[in-house]
């Protein structure tokens, strides 16, 4: 397995700490003027997203977490596992609900996703951008009001709750952003 | 700024030099990787390596040891390996000498030259001058000078410092001292006022006097602002054969390390053995300077093209 070196060290670059993948947050270079030279480290841990620091003695090594993100299409959820396919190679993977985590709740069929994969093994899952998902159920819309003030919650056929402008109505396909999970327009 | 520094030199009747940044010789210091050229043409037709200097001391002395008297010089100065936040591979040195001075007069002046540059802005609270061991005590609840790796390893995991593993059984003391300083105790220095650090341990002298007694001191110091290191100063070693012996350890530190061996400076030495006037000397980064000026929280932001973008 290659290794990467403190001089290597930058956002992203994935590599390998306490058994874990991680991928570096911050490297910091510490030296005092006549002594020896420090990084200062900080990694995610990939399986727990936690972020911890490392100090490291300038030129130390790490080794290098086999880590690729991919995007995938996700394909069905069988109640233990997600399905992803690459639609490259057409492989299929599962991912646990670990993996998947609170990303489940705007997982659409045929949705393209970034998966995580670690040793072939979903990490992470990404939703798109956004995504256009039908309402399931919110209450009655108010004729004519458009200024779009209070709004009303809605929930999506993916499980998803977020709030839409008063004039949204039951089996509308709206429009989302998945990073902040609010309403962007009809679609 | 640089306006300001030369008016404060000028009044003082310290000369400006110059000396060059390329040698044929280069600090043995373990921890400071010169950057080696080449250069082939008259006088030297096999060609010559050359090494660009990492601090201007070298030359500087020779000029003192000449009897120039009290000088400063404001170059560009060169460390391979060094990038970040606070470094940059090339950056600026504000370098003096003052003959007949000791540490602590040269402390004062730089106390007087910071305030005259930066103003009330960020120094209006008196200035602190804090021992090497007083630093560690105050900070990190140990006696730097007789704690051992053991000590040096639990202060560090008390104060949720994750060493590096090859360390956790180090026996090198100083590479913990440097731990502890540049991650606990640095940070805490210069909080909005100068202070001083000064009274190193003897193994970090590099050029400075040692002061024998239990345990032998060396007479260096350094200069904080805001958690920043700014300036490092000595009362300069005279004594050559001293000296030689302490480049020489260096050597052998660097080739333990794998790092290239490189020539000493015989000029350096030579003039040490023609006498070097009692004379006190610091270096204070000027890039840095201006961070703290400007409010900046790297040297990118006033650099114009950091190393990567030169």
């Amino acid at each position: 397995m290659a290794t990467y070196s403190t001089n290597d060290f930058k956002a992203g670059l994935k590599v390998m700490i306490d058994n874990s993948p991680g991928a570096v947050v911050e490297n910091e270079f510490v030296k005092p003027g006549k002594g020896q030279a420090f990084n200062r480290v900080k990694i995610r841990n990939l399986k727990t997203g936690r972020i911890i620091e490392r100090t490291f003695k300038s030129g130390d090594t790490l080794e290098a977490a086999d880590v690729v993100d991919v995007e995938m299409q996700f394909l069905y959820n069988d109640g233990e596992f997600f399905h992803f396919m690459n639609p490259v190679t057409y492989e299929q993977f599962g991912a646990d609900k670990t993996a998947v985590g609170d990303t489940a709740k705007w997982l659409k069929e045929q949705d393209v996703c970034i998966i995580t994969l670690w040793n072939g093994i979903p990490l992470s899952v990404e939703p798109p951008h956004t995504v256009v998902l039908k309402i399931v159920e919110t209450d009655p819309g108010l004729k004519g009001d458009t200024s779009g003030g209070g709004g009303k919650p809605a929930t999506l056929e993916t499980g998803a709750v977020v709030r839409v402008p008063l004039f949204i109505q039951n089996g509308e396909m709206i429009k989302c952003n998945t990073r902040t999970g609010e309403y962007i327009s009809r679609a | 700024m640089l306006i300001g520094i030369r008016a404060f030199f000028a009044e003082r009747g310290v000369l400006e030099v110059e000396t060059p940044c390329l040698s044929s010789a280069a600090t043995p210091d373990p921890a400071l990787l010169s950057f080696a050229t080449h250069y082939t043409g008259p006088l030297f037709p096999q060609g010559q390596t050359l090494y660009l200097h990492t601090s201007p001391e070298f030359p500087m002395k020779r000029l003192l040891a000449a009897g120039c008297g009290s000088i400063y010089q404001i170059c560009k100065v060169f460390r391979n390996g060094e990038a970040g936040r606070m470094h940059n591979p090339e950056f600026t040195l504000l370098e003096w000498y003052r003959t007949g001075f000791d540490a602590d007069q040269l402390m004062a002046e730089v106390e007087a030259l910071m305030r005259q540059l930066l103003g009330d802005y960020l120094t209006s609270a008196a200035s602190e001058k804090l021992s090497y061991r007083e630093a560690f005590q105050q900070h990190a609840q140990l006696d730097p000078h007789t704690a051992t790796a053991e000590d040096f390893a639990q202060a560090a995991r008390a104060h949720g410092i994750h060493a590096p593993h090859a360390l956790d059984a180090h026996h090198d003391v100083g590479i913990w001292r440097d731990l502890l300083l540049t991650h606990l105790i640095e940070p805490r220095l210069g909080q909005g006022r100068l202070t001083f650090l000064y009274e190193f341990p003897a193994s970090q002298a590099s050029l400075a006097r040692v002061r024998p007694g239990n345990p032998p001191l060396a007479e260096r110091f350094e200069l904080y602002l805001n958690g920043t290191e700014l300036a490092n100063g000595f009362h300069e070693l005279a004594d050559a054969s001293e000296q030689r012996t302490r480049f020489e350890r260096q050597l052998h530190a660097r080739i333990a390390e794998h790092q290239p061996a490189v020539p000493l400076d015989e000029h350096l030495l030579a003039a040490l053995t023609s006498g070097l006037p009692d004379c006190s000397g610091v270096a204070l980064g000027f890039d840095r300077l201006v961070l703290l000026a400007a409010g900046a929280r790297s040297l990118r932001e006033v650099i114009a093209f950091p190393i990567d973008c030169a």
